[in-house]
């Protein structure tokens, strides 16, 4: 019996560790390059760890390039952004999963549709409205639109958090004499801790990631952010992969630490928006 | 307050002394979820639906932006330009190539890659983080860095493909017009396994695990019990994400603005990158958005089925 059962389970853990090498294989690859020598990177060819590395790309990078400011300037947005979603996502949110109106439907309708149509729709008219604002090739231009682009998923991410607690303890606060929105703040809200982080994860690993509006709203090194950086870089310095693989290696830190600190509540949050990636 | 005429329906229960009245009682209850619900609807429509309708409008106008003197309606101008118009057919030919073919590899490999990892074993933590790592990695990163493993100067692909005699010398399949649009694609597929892996996964822990033991017991065999129970409990998830995955899809262009920019000869372009480069690139707002009009049509179809179908199942769930 024993015997039967070894193979399918030596097959099973090889099919795992053979998918976890082509998960990381890439990131491998961009780190390698990233501590590889120039002259090494053209003499070695495809070996798969350099005979010496450095961290030269990485001084290079941190000392003499635009990418500080640029990691600065994205840390800016993708923060405040998530963290003025959250905000907004959790009132909406509990709107959603405590209130019965005839409206809930319409504003359901609304937020769903806002994640159906294209996005690169809005590419020229955001842009069209936002230069006589004077909001193009600003941060806080760019903050606006990623907060109202993010709030219908963190708004359903947030209501599957609230219809997880239930609504007898803020009934009670309110037959205590507390109003509604009290009950709300110092009851419900820091029972949803956990759900709050994740939301801020979630948006903030989406704010990070945005490419075509930070290309298309900014311009000039000031205010760009990491992707609008990064893309000017390789555009116009093709040829210093050590360089512009140790900019990439940067920019996947801070995505990386959000994931560790939301991977928990993956499932649960990709259920409950099951729409954005 | 009391200015209020007293309306007989609304004194039915006659208010105390000091009491705000029922009208406004009402009026404040009826209000609640609007005041809690208003910031997020305000940006909403102030950011997302206002330029949603300006887009539609731009359909039918002249609209370059190093053109002062344009902004006058053009009618249907932009449509007749559309049918004659190449690159636009290509551009939805391969929109349907990139969505059917990354959805269809991410939905079976997302499911091999649930199904293996719903069994308990030892290092099952670990091993689901780190499969799951690539949905973390920011989309234009994931399109550099398979655009860098494909160049043959620092990247292995090309060098491993003439080793096993798929390719005579090592070559950049993203400047071979008939092999380009498989490297966003693969991109697409190493980017988004993770994401129906957990959707799946999650819907996968839901089944009873009695089920199995029962099915075990009345000596069902492994393909048995995954047709006879896995597959009918997960039918609901697999249809919902394939549904909506596709239409996300179909509108991602992040990894081919990054890796190709829509090249060599347009061989890349999907109808969501060729806005974006119309837009982008050409500074035509006009043009730009009237291909996303007819995309919207297209997809609009497509998502008021999916929008039923969410509503169906939410009410029987």
């Amino acid at each position: 019996m024993r015997r039967k059962r070894l193979l399918p389970t030596a097959l099973h853990r090889l099919a795992i560790l053979a998918y976890i090498a082509f998960a990381l294989f890439p990131l491998y690859w961009l780190l390698k390059v990233s501590v590889t020598p120039n002259d090494l990177l053209y003499s070695e060819g495809v070996r798969l760890w350099p005979s010496h590395m450095t961290l030269d790309h990485f001084a290079f990078v941190l000392k003499h390039s635009d990418f500080p400011r640029f990691f600065q300037n994205s840390l800016i947005v993708s923060g405040s952004t998530a963290a003025i979603v959250t905000a907004l996502a959790s009132t909406s949110g509990y709107a959603l999963s405590r209130f019965e109106f005839r409206a809930k439907y319409l504003i359901v309708a609304l937020m769903l549709l806002t994640q159906m149509f294209p996005l690169v729709m809005l590419v020229a008219p955001i842009f069209k409205m936002l230069t006589p604002l004077k909001l193009t090739n600003s941060l806080a231009g760019l903050t606006l639109v990623y907060v109202a682009f993010n709030v219908p998923f963190a708004t359903f991410l947030m209501q599957s958090f609230f219809d997880g607690i239930p609504k007898d303890l803020e009934e009670a606060a309110m037959i205590d004499g507390a109003t509604r929105f009290k009950a709300f703040r110092q009851i419900i809200l820091p029972l949803t801790l956990p759900g709050i982080a994740a939301t801020l994860g979630f948006v903030f690993t989406a704010a990070w990631s945005e490419l075509l509006f930070s290309l298309m709203l900014i311009s000039g090194n000031q205010s760009a952010t990491f992707p609008v950086g990064l893309l000017s870089f390789v555009s116009k310095f093709s040829v210093d992969f050590g360089q512009m693989m140790a900019a990439g290696v940067l920019a996947l830190i801070p995505a990386c630490l959000f994931f560790l600190l939301i991977q928990r509540y993956l499932v649960q949050g990709l259920t409950a928006g099951a729409v954005k990636g | 307050m009391s200015a209020l005429a007293p309306d007989p329906r609304f004194v039915s229960q006659a208010p105390g002394p000091g009491q705000r009245s029922p009208f406004l009682r009402r009026l404040a209850h009826a209000s609640e979820p609007w005041l809690y619900s208003a910031p997020a609807l305000i940006l909403i429509v102030a950011v997302m639906l206002v330029p949603l309708v300006l887009g539609i409008s731009y359909a039918f106008r002249d609209v370059r932006l190093l053109n002062p003197f344009s902004g006058g309606y053009v009618g249907l101008q932009h449509f007749h330009e559309l049918a004659r118009d190449k690159a636009f057919w290509g551009a939805l030919k391969n929109t349907l190539w990139w969505t059917g073919a990354s959805v269809f590899l991410q939905f079976f490999l997302g499911l091999f890659l649930a199904l293996l990892l719903d069994k308990p074993f030892y290092g099952r933590g670990i091993a689901q983080a780190l499969c799951f790592l690539p949905w973390a990695v920011p989309s234009f990163l994931s399109g550099l860095n398979w655009a860098w493993l494909f160049n043959p100067v620092v990247g292995p692909l090309p060098h491993w493909m003439v080793s096993l005699g798929l390719m005579s010398q090592p070559e950049n399949i993203l400047s071979d017009p008939t092999l380009a649009m498989w490297g966003p694609i693969i991109a697409n597929v190493w980017w988004g396994i993770p994401f129906f892996a957990i959707t799946l996964l999650a819907a996968l822990q839901s089944i009873p695990r009695d089920l199995y033991e029962a099915a075990a017991i009345d000596g069902a065999g492994g393909v048995q019990r995954f047709f006879s129970i896995t597959l009918p409990f997960l039918a609901p998830t697999i249809a919902i994400t394939v549904l909506l995955r596709t239409v996300w899809i179909s509108n991602f262009a992040d990894l081919i603005v990054v890796m190709t920019s829509g090249g060599p000869a347009n061989r890349t372009q999907i109808v969501a990158s060729y806005i974006f480069t119309q837009a982008f690139k050409k500074l035509d707002f006009g043009y730009a958005s009237a291909v996303a009009l007819v995309l919207l049509v297209l997809l609009l179809a497509y998502s008021m089925l999916i929008v039923l179908l969410r509503q169906s199942l939410l009410k029987k769930g």
